[in-house]
């Protein structure tokens, strides 16, 4: 479903991915008992914790797939973790009356998807001129772009909204071009503020660097524009980068809450995290909602455990600044 | 033309105009390249930033039909002086940041510890600790509800670990355990990022120093304090500001869990601002809010430009 954000051709593993691979411990000489009571004390504590970060996904999940009261009558054993006794996929067909769960889900791809592809151009671009081209005035630009790294989205959110409900937007009424202000309530809304992205630009700007710049100066004598060497040489060589990009704006997009809150009132304009709100209720189905945040986090969990290698080197990038 | 012949080096003449040239249609072609992202930043960052700025000094209200009054300093005087909630919002969230710095990050690095030796599964287990991660935080927030319930799952391992000593608590209706059952699921969710910074850290340490270490008869503890926490010195500031102002910016699971209660228990600083500046509609107010918290993250991120230059000239 979210697979088409994510690039077609496969981004290289990293150095650093590549080194994952896990190995078994083979060392040469030194105390081997000693070593294999640290391995065995290692892989108890890698179970105990890796069952404290699994059991609510698994609850879930097998949750999800029981009725109110079988989940309450589990709760205190092992079966909560189980799949079994009244199980079914009655939940997943109730949430489907309840609330428009397809018109959800589609509102969050087209959010998700324009705004990854339109933002890996948008910041791509200003990373190949900010790295790439020699021009008065980069240096300031640059600057400007890493200022706006310290502006955490909440601090301007209440004048955000303030700001939108008042910006001028077009529109073509029987033929006749007309407008109107506000942008609330639209898909624009929830997308166009989050193309441009100063960590993405930043990033694009560090990977387009290590390019040697010999390939520009030889395609500029062949004639090449610009825009060519951006389109035919750079960007093929920036799989890692791309992915990166895609990656994290993937999971910001898709992950949005706040601000979809804020300005879209309109149902069939709302993305899957907010359709959340129409399950709580005076008694809450917990199944109900369960089967809901399953349906919402299978597509992202599936994407992660297809793609993990460059989720944890995208994340990884994300610190090298540091 | 006539300028370029009084330059000694005759055989440049020709050259410079033309550089000069290629020079202007470059920057005319760098210029469109980094405009759209520019114009966005501008129009969606820097205005709104700035109008927030200036509307902390008004009485703007989101939908209203009179024009904002310029009030001076009365919305900031408003907060620290007759505003109980945001009292208790500064509190909350300095002591959410208390817990969950220390507590984040070195359960990461216990993590990246973990993970980073050469042992078959490590892999396996950076993803398990990474999932919570990419499950959105309104999920991860609805699901820990039902977790926290009386009733619920979480209660019902304290009863088993215990052996029914003890019964645990009403986690998020109870004011004095509201804000750390808060805390818990933070440190689940986002532990697993950091765990992979750490990662990142460790691994640009070299292996020879461990095995110069070994030969020198250093044990465990040893080569955690004298290889492995020095090396990641920068690592350390990165992990600390991030997970700082990610403390700061709670928000998220404070709506979805206890909208602020019980009692005002777990009301954050970004929480009261949208609630104010959003929810009852007043603009003026919510941006002095936010204007507050920003300066709290500016003065986290001068903390950390101070420390990352300590480690240079001390290097």
């Amino acid at each position: 479903m979210s697979a088409p954000v994510l690039p077609t051709t496969d981004p290289a593993p990293s150095p650093a991915a590549r080194r994952d691979a896990a190995e078994p411990a083979r060392r040469p000489r030194g105390q081997r008992g000693g070593r294999r009571r640290r391995t065995v004390l290692t892989y108890v504590l890698l179970g105990i914790l890796g069952a404290f970060f699994l059991f609510p996904l698994v609850f879930m999940f097998v949750s999800s797939l029981k009725p109110d009261a079988q989940i309450l009558q589990d709760l205190s054993s092992w079966r909560a973790f189980l799949p079994i006794g009244d199980v079914s996929l009655g939940n997943y067909d109730k949430i489907f009356d309840r609330v428009p769960v397809w018109r959800f889900l589609a509102n969050s791809v087209i959010v998700t998807v324009v705004t990854v592809v339109a933002g890996l151009f948008v910041n791509s671009l200003a990373g190949f001129a900010l790295s790439r081209l020699t021009w008065r005035g980069r240096g300031l630009v640059l600057g400007f772009v890493l200022a706006t790294l310290v502006v955490p989205f909440e601090t301007i959110a209440v004048p955000m909204v303030y700001w939108v409900s008042k910006l001028p937007t077009l529109g073509l009424e029987n033929g006749v071009l007309v407008y109107d202000f506000g942008w609330l309530n639209s898909y624009k809304v929830q997308i166009v503020p989050f193309v441009a992205n100063a960590f993405s630009i930043f990033l694009f700007t560090q990977y387009f660097s290590t390019i040697p710049r010999s390939i520009d100066e030889a395609a500029r004598i062949d004639g090449a524009s610009w825009f060519t060497i951006y389109r035919r040489i750079a960007m093929p060589l920036s799989g890692p980068a791309i992915a990166t990009v895609a990656i994290l704006s993937f999971l910001a997009a898709w992950n949005q809450y706040l601000w979809p809150l804020m300005v879209v009132q309109q149902e069939q304009l709302r993305p899957v995290m907010v359709g959340m709100q129409y399950f709580f209720q005076l008694n809450t189905a917990w199944g109900e909602v369960m089967a809901y945040t399953s349906l919402i986090t299978i597509p992202v969990l599936l994407v992660f455990l297809v793609f993990q290698r460059q989720f944890i080197a995208s994340v990884a990038a994300s610190g090298v600044k540091g | 033309m006539s300028h370029t012949l009084t330059r000694p080096a005759v055989a440049e003449a020709p050259a410079r105009p033309r550089r000069s040239r290629a020079t202007r249609r470059e920057r005319g072609v760098g210029l469109s390249m980094v405009a759209p992202a520019v114009i966005l930043l501008l129009l969606f960052l820097v205005v709104p930033a700035l109008l927030g700025l200036g509307l902390s000094f008004t009485n703007a209200r989101l939908i209203s039909p009179e024009a904002p009054r310029f009030v001076g300093l009365d919305n900031f005087v408003r907060a620290f002086t007759s505003d109980p909630t945001f009292v208790a919002s500064v509190r909350n969230t300095v002591v959410f940041a208390l817990f969950i710095v220390p507590f984040q990050a070195g359960l990461g690095l216990v993590l990246a510890i973990l993970v980073n030796q050469k042992i078959r599964g490590a892999t396996a287990f950076r993803v398990i600790f990474f999932a919570p991660v990419v499950t959105s935080i309104v999920v991860v927030s609805v699901l820990w509800k039902f977790l926290y319930q009386k009733e619920g799952l979480v209660n019902a391992a304290i009863d088993w670990v215990t052996f029914g000593a003890w019964s645990g608590a009403d986690w998020l209706n109870n004011p004095s355990t509201a804000l750390g059952a808060i805390i818990v699921l933070s440190i689940w969710q986002a532990v697993g990022f950091h765990m992979l910074i750490w990662l990142s850290g460790l691994q640009t340490i070299s292996e020879e120093l461990y095995e110069a270490a070994r030969m020198d008869g250093a044990g465990l503890w040893r080569q955690f304090t004298a290889v492995t926490w020095p090396g990641l010195r920068s690592t350390r500031v990165f992990v600390l500001i991030q997970i700082t102002i990610a403390a700061l910016s709670l928000f998220v699971q404070v709506d979805v869990m206890t909208q602020g209660g019980p009692m005002n228990s777990t009301t954050t600083l970004v929480y009261h601002a949208v609630r104010q500046g959003f929810r009852n509609q007043e603009t003026g107010y919510g941006s002095a809010l936010s204007l507050i918290f920003f300066a709290a993250v500016i003065l986290v991120t001068l903390l950390q430009a101070y420390l990352t230059r300590n480690k240079e000239s001390e290097r």
